[in-house]
């Protein structure tokens, strides 16, 4: 489903440091794939070049999804194509309300299917049942995209619209940063209920604790911009016990 | 429409009777035409008018006088802009003129006149008299002394005390083609007795592509002890229009103004929010709402005056300015040092949608008084690329985002009204100017 080939890129604007250095990772439909790093390794900046924020500039490699070439679109293309990020930090919108910003969101995805657009009592029947999936209340609907909203809340509120848009490649950029135990197993049910044997996760973490409840079929450490590690879930655990300081030294011997 | 030219018309306008009227009447347009012929059209050199050139209205060729020719505008003409039930009480002007057919002719509850100003000379020349001239000041500003020189048509609205009118009043202006190379002066007086609660709304448009005309609107406020008045001004005349609209309030004790001023219109408009804060306890809550593009060149000020004890203010500003636009608002806040414990509060937010949209924005706080709060913010900026991004990243097209942003941006300021129809209005209106498409929820 998803095939990045030596990809690498930096921050944009010109003379920007190189963050990812040549990463290559295929993601089949029904897998789950956890990136875990320590801080500066490049983990976020990878989900981030996915789904094609313009801070970044891609400088060498390719990532297709479905062998279309993901890097050739917009960022809202590859929603189209069936790509979503759950954000690390959501962004607040005053002014557009969740229901609004999201039945456009879905609006523009049905559209690129050739499906019917659907109208504002029929979105309402949608939300509610996913509403629940994420244990937030109907009255969110009405409230400002993120405004005021919790960090608990806000997180809530990307699996709210992962579950909505029903994307084939979700990735968490570090979701579970900032959440209590509570919040975290909300966000990790959620997700686990949206795994499909047709879609396909990547998990971005800088904890274990997240692997404990979305159990990963693969784990892959990034280090300097580079996967120094890949593995099964027990990799995570083996990070856990030992940290990060054990892979960083032999990274170039890796790559 | 140059000074002297002014001056001659109104000799001739004088001449010929000065359109009726009391007799105190044409001795006030004497001394308003005396004080415009010593004030002189504003230059930029003058504090209120710093950031706007009037020259185009100065040298332009408007005539006091109306068109000679004017098309009858069916009802069906001017629906568009009469939003609303139609059970509201509506005043129609067609090129500054009052035309009875296209205005609503069901008796008025009790409690509540509203009448063309050429019948309120006649019915009601004493209540005039006690306030208009003396509320609108034409001694400082010339376009009410002009105004009130030439003032022809408009409306009387009249509230009586602990009356409360859940209806809106709308006021609706229309220019046609016909009004070009004329300047139509309007002039309403709204008296709110005591304890009264009521709206009027006065939307100014413009019909087929109407151009090269000058509107210049006056409208006097009196609230009463305890009244409340919500005033909602909808300025969407055609871009090669001119307008300069004045409201200006007396307030009493324990009174509200309630104002939205909408301004969209206008290759040159100026609007002014004037208001006194007079009586102990009483406030003013200001909202507008600017959205320009093109060449447009829109201005508006505020002034609340603080005169009384423990008086309040709140006033948000927006604007939104696009094209090779420019936009001024300029907030005048004046403390009183009778007035002790007042609470004012002034927020201006600009957005700019194109490198060539200028904006000046001047909040003006002069305050005699020492026990009181006053605050006061003005913002400038461009669309948040970070809010963009998740947007797009949700699969929302890269223009709708710009457009929901833009609405967003507005929207804060739109939710503040209260007459729901007119909420609707301003939303609709808001996304057409910017997205040309229908409201969204």
């Amino acid at each position: 489903m998803l095939d990045i080939r030596n990809l690498q890129a930096r921050v944009g604007g010109g003379g920007g440091a190189d963050i990812l250095k040549g990463i290559t990772l295929s993601v089949n439909a029904g897998e789950v794939h956890a990136v875990m790093g320590p801080n500066g390794s490049g983990k976020s900046t990878l989900a981030q070049v996915l789904a094609g924020k313009p801070a970044y500039e891609v400088t060498g490699g390719t990532a297709t999804i479905d062998g279309n070439d993901l890097l050739a679109m917009q960022p809202e293309e590859r929603a189209h194509a069936g790509l979503f990020m759950a954000f690390q930090y959501p962004v607040e919108i005053p002014g557009v309300s969740n229901a609004y910003f999201l039945r456009s969101a879905y609006n523009e995805i049905r559209k690129t299917k050739g499906l019917e657009e659907v109208d504002p009592l029929e979105f309402l029947d949608i939300m509610e049942k996913n509403l629940a999936l994420v244990d937030m209340d109907p009255s969110m609907l009405n409230r400002s995209v993120n405004a005021g909203f919790s960090g608990g809340e806000k997180k809530r509120n990307e699996i709210l619209q992962m579950a909505v848009l029903q994307p084939r490649l979700a990735i968490l950029d570090e979701t579970d940063s900032g959440l209590d135990i509570d919040a975290l197993r909300i966000v990790a049910e959620g997700v686990n209920k949206l795994r499909r044997p047709d879609n396909a996760t990547i998990v971005v973490t800088h904890y274990q604790r997240l692997l404990n409840h979305i159990v990963p079929d693969y784990v892959h450490v990034l280090s300097a911009g580079r996967i120094v590690k890949s593995g099964g879930k027990e990799l995570a655990l083996e990070l856990e016990e030992k940290g990060y300081d054990w892979l960083e030294t032999p990274a170039e011997a890796v790559a | 429409m140059t000074a002297p030219v002014l001056l001659r018309d109104f000799e001739d306008f004088a001449a010929n009777g000065g359109g009726g009227g009391p007799s105190w009447l044409l001795p006030l347009r004497r001394a308003a035409i005396d004080r415009f012929a010593a004030l002189g059209f504003p230059t930029p050199k003058n504090e209120d008018w710093h950031f706007t050139s009037v020259t185009p209205i100065a040298e332009g060729s408007f005539r006091a006088v109306a068109p000679a020719r004017s098309v009858r505008l069916e009802a069906a003409d001017v629906e568009a802009f009469t939003f609303g039930r139609p059970d509201w009480i509506r005043l129609v002007f067609v090129n500054g003129r009052f035309d009875a057919a296209l205005s609503s002719s069901a008796p008025r509850p009790q409690g509540v006149t509203v009448t063309d100003l050429a019948t309120a000379w006649r019915e009601q020349p004493h209540l005039l008299e006690r306030h208009v001239g003396k509320v609108a000041d034409f001694q400082r500003t010339a376009f009410t002394a002009l105004n009130t020189a030439f003032m022809h048509d408009g409306a009387l609205i009249q509230f009586a005390p602990d009356f409360q009118l859940e209806t809106p009043v709308h006021l609706v202006f229309v220019s046609t083609p016909d009004a070009a190379g004329s300047a139509s002066h309007v002039r309403t007086l709204i008296v709110a007795g005591h304890h009264a609660k009521a709206t009027v709304i006065e939307s100014y448009v413009s019909l087929g592509g109407a151009k090269g005309y000058f509107t210049n609107a006056v409208t006097e406020a009196v609230l009463g002890d305890g009244a409340t008045l919500a005033h909602v001004k909808l300025q969407s005349e055609s871009e090669r229009a001119f307008h300069v609209g004045t409201l200006q309030a007396h307030q009493g004790r324990d009174s509200h103004l309630v104002s939205f001023s909408y301004a969209a219109g206008g290759e040159l408009a100026r609007t002014n929010i004037y208001t006194l804060l007079g009586g102990e306890g009483s406030g003013a809550t200001l909202h507008g709402l600017y959205l320009l593009d093109g060449e447009q060149h829109v201005d508006q000020q505020t002034r609340i005056e603080h005169a009384g004890p423990n008086t309040f203010s709140r006033e948000v500003y927006k604007g939104i300015l696009d094209g090779a636009s420019h936009g001024v608002f300029n907030g005048q806040v004046f403390v009183r040092p009778e007035a002790q414990k007042t609470d004012g509060k002034q927020e201006n937010n600009n957005l700019l949608l194109s490198a060539r949209a200028r904006v000046d924005t001047k909040p003006q706080l002069e305050i005699f008084a020492d026990d009181v709060k006053c605050t006061h913010g003005a913002t400038v900026g461009r669309l948040d690329e970070l809010a963009l991004f998740y947007m797009k990243s949700r699969g929302i097209g890269a223009e709708q985002a710009r457009k929901l942003l833009t609405y967003a941006f507005a929207a804060g300021v739109i939710e503040a009204v209260g007459v729901p129809e007119v909420r609707a209005e301003l939303e609709a209106l808001t996304l057409r100017r910017f997205t040309g498409a229908d409201a969204g929820s």
